[in-house]
């Protein structure tokens, strides 16, 4: 009978482990966590229901994975029994039952690297067919045999020794691997690649700053396209059936003093729909035309269908750093919504474009100019979610202003090119909150307040939870539907992550990283 | 693309490896107004971005202290400078001469540090006031004193004379940063009062003053009050003349943590 069995598998095991069909349909196979944010359409939502309001008091931690990064940033990605973690230049895999290590990769980093606006930290891995997929500081794009570790095929994205990185996690799509690249600080031009997923040929390249004779370059004055920033340093989203690549683009260069720069700078602080199949631009928005705060647009597109002003539409809702909540049409990029979700002071609303109608002095000044929110925005890289259960969109947000200064900003290779610095308001006139927003409308639900503006993203659950992350180290769940804090763990460290959610032999599990470990919690008893 | 690199401490990260590699020139003597003017800029361009433009903190560590943990002394920091700080976002200013790596330690010691300042007051005449009025009861200077009020050994270093002079006259208006007092009201009805020691989203942790810990979950708790402008500390205003007070803010401006 057991042999019976073995034979009856076989031909399973035989075939790609993770198939693109499956990734696409990913919301059928809840036991599993298959990209960074769980489905292509960046939701960030957990399908398993086991763990709910009235038993997540017994919720406590089954096993502990102890990096060696200092303060980990993963998202992990679950399939089949195995948990692919990373760190800077590491990938290593887990066995889901016990934490226990399956194979560990590691690339050397080079002496001379340095990472320059950000730590030595790695998002997460992609996985498709037999392949896991990574990005490392020192920009190259490495595809790993999922059993071993064995690198199958190795990239060089870009130079790092001029300011490119990459820590967000790639996508990987039918055929393809996507990745976006870090440096806004460091003056590169930024863009999009994608690589072909059996030999890592480049297939295509978006440059987010156009480029002399390209739509968009006269937004940019004289040589200042060239080092205008732009980056693309988290994950994007993707539409199979539209077959659109959506990435939010991040701040032009230098950040604080605009005055080489006059111009809209696009596509910095945009989110841009690519053809998957060509790299080619089929629609852009600005959210913050020629931004002067930091504000990159580059927080997970949420892709969800709704009925605005009584019409059924395929949407794009993102909670931007610079405090609005948007919602845009995702076929044809029309504007249709813009509202405030937490304090800003800096524009006085939007028009009827969506275009930010920018009240005056709120500049960066030599003096320092009183904004908000801070540099670090209302949001940032740490994920949303939405629950088609509940149809709320949860954001983490930060009330914090801060005070902008312009200074001189010098390109060098290599170095910051930034133009000026904050001092943010902190203690106890900054905090943050957990919100629940009516996704058409961009209307408040209901909030939980966080003691300081937070770095870690949320998950929602089928089960009527949503889990959060806090600086002071709390991992806690809230009662999806009005906020009510449920339950809540010390994990030591402050938290800068994203949970998610997998089962381990049918039961449900939930993970999450905090400082240089990932903790995996299920239900006493389980 | 900035983001926080959080409560990690660049300079209390810094490594062994990273102390061990010495300057190639000396530390320059005798700076001028001009070099410190340099040293400022080249802070501002390439440590701003992350330390704040005044060194407050930000994605980087506060370098606005008058001590840096691990960074004991000048060489200390320009290792820090120089070379980084491996596994963090501190990156090595490869781009910098030795020189202006000087001139940056030059800028980061004085943001955390105030001057020197001519006083008309008499600090050894301050020192026993301190002792007259009790004042080591609740303070430790130098390792001796209570411990219920904030330690003063470099409180010289890290406050203006007017604003010690605050502390005497004024205490609530001139609180520590994060200091604040605490009133909690617990499920049973019984009431807490103490100084917060610690807090996050779900408990806080307090001291009373009777100097005994306690940690209370907030679900648990009936009310939370902050009380601010609080401070068991009294005024000075009415107890001491205007020259004693002179002679304690002279004392207390010369505690500048030379033990």
């Amino acid at each position: 009978m057991r042999f019976a069995r073995v034979t009856f598998l076989l031909p399973c095991l035989l075939t790609a482990q993770v198939p693109y069909e499956r990734i696409v349909n990913a919301d059928g196979e809840p036991g599993v966590w298959l990209t960074y944010s769980g489905n292509y359409q960046g939701h960030r939502y957990s399908r398993l229901a086991e763990i709910t309001p009235a038993n997540v008091a017994g919720l406590r931690p089954l096993w502990v994975y102890q990096t060696n990064n200092p303060r980990t940033e993963v998202s992990p990605v679950v399939v089949d029994g195995v948990m692919y973690v990373t760190e800077a230049n590491n990938v290593t895999a887990l066995d889901v039952h016990t934490g226990r290590s399956l194979w560990s990769w590691t690339r050397p980093i080079p002496k001379d690297l340095q990472t320059i606006g950000f730590g030595r930290t790695n998002r997460g891995v992609a996985v498709i067919d037999e392949l896991v997929v990574v990005g490392t500081l020192d920009a190259h794009l490495v595809a790993l045999d999922a059993k071993t570790g064995a690198v199958r095929w190795d990239a060089e994205v870009a130079d790092y020794k001029v300011g490119h990185c990459i820590t967000g996690a790639p996508i990987a799509i039918d055929g393809k691997i996507l990745t976006g690249i870090s440096g806004g600080e460091a003056g590169i031009r930024g863009f999009i690649d994608a690589y072909d997923a059996k030999s890592g040929k480049r297939l295509w390249r978006f440059w987010t700053i156009p480029g002399p004779g390209e739509p968009g370059h006269d937004t940019w004055t004289s040589d200042a396209w060239k080092t205008g920033g732009g980056s693309t340093w988290v994950s994007g989203s993707y539409d199979p059936d539209l077959k659109l690549v959506y990435w939010g683009v991040g701040n032009p260069g230098p950040d604080w003093n605009g005055d080489s720069r006059i111009g809209d700078n696009l596509y910095t602080c945009s989110l841009i729909a690519l053809d998957a199949d060509t790299g080619k631009l089929r629609w852009h928005f600005q959210f913050t035309p020629h931004d002067e705060h930091d504000w990159d647009a580059t927080e997970i597109p949420v892709l969800i269908n709704g009925t605005v002003r009584g019409q059924p539409r395929k949407l794009m809702a993102m909670a931007n750093r610079n405090g609005f909540y948007y919602l845009l049409d995702r076929a044809t990029g029309e504007f249709l919504l813009g509202t405030p979700y937490a304090k800003q002071t800096w524009a006085k609303g939007l028009d009827d474009s969506g275009r930010p109608m920018v009240l005056p002095n709120s500049a960066p000044s030599v003096q320092g100019t009183l904004v908000y929110p801070s540099l670090q925005g209302a949001t940032n890289w740490f994920s949303p979610s939405y629950s088609p259960k509940t149809n709320l969109f949860y954001v983490a947000v930060r009330e914090m202003g801060s005070y902008y200064f312009k200074g001189e900003a010098e390109y060098k290779p290599g170095t910051f090119f930034a133009g000026g610095g904050e001092r943010a308001l902190d203690g106890d006139q900054a905090w943050g909150a957990i919100r629940a927003l009516y996704p058409t409308t961009g209307k408040m639900i209901w909030e939980f307040r966080l003691k300081s503006p937070p770095w870690a993203g949320v998950l929602s659950t089928a089960g009527g939870l949503v889990f959060g992350g806090s600086n002071e180290g709390n991992f806690y769940a809230l009662d999806a539907r009005d906020g009510k804090p449920l339950w809540d763990f010390q994990t030591g460290s402050s938290m800068e992550s994203n949970p998610i959610s997998f089962f381990v032999d049918g039961k449900q599990r939930v993970a999450v990283a905090a400082g240089r470990a990932v903790f995996v919690f299920g239900l006493a008893g389980n | 693309m900035a983001r926080l690199i959080g409560s990690i401490s660049f300079l209390c990260l810094l490594s062994a490896q990273a102390q061990t590699r010495a300057p190639q020139s000396p530390q320059p003597s005798n700076l001028t107004a001009q070099d410190l003017t340099r040293g400022k800029q080249l802070f501002e361009a390439q440590c701003a971005p992350c330390h704040g433009i005044q060194g407050t903190g930000g994605k980087g560590a506060n370098l606005a202290r008058p001590t840096l943990k691990h960074a004991a002394d000048d060489a200390g920091l320009f290792a820090v400078i120089q070379n980084g700080i491996e596994n963090t976002g501190m990156p090595r200013a490869w781009q910098m001469t030795d020189r202006e790596v000087w001139l940056v330690v030059a800028h980061v010691r004085s943001l955390g540090r105030v001057a020197v300042e001519n006083l008309p007051g008499d600090a050894a005449q301050g020192k026993a006031l301190f002792r007259s009025q009790g004042c080591g009861a609740c303070h430790i200077v130098n390792g001796v004193g209570g411990n219920l009020g904030p330690e003063l050994t470099e409180v010289g270093a890290r406050r203006s004379s007017e604003r010690l002079r605050q502390c005497l006259l004024e205490p609530g208006k001139a609180l520590p940063d994060g200091f604040v007092m605490v009133r909690a009201v617990r499920g049973d009805g019984s009431a807490l009062e103490g100084i917060r020691v610690n807090e996050d989203s779900f408990t806080i942790q307090l001291r009373d003053l009777a100097n005994r810990f306690h940690s209370l979950r907030k679900q648990q708790l009936q009310t939370l009050e902050y009380k601010l402008e609080a401070t068991p500390m009294s005024s000075y205003r009415d107890k001491l003349s205007g020259a004693e007070v002179d002679h304690l803010v002279a004392y207390l401006a010369s505690l500048r943590g030379q033990r």
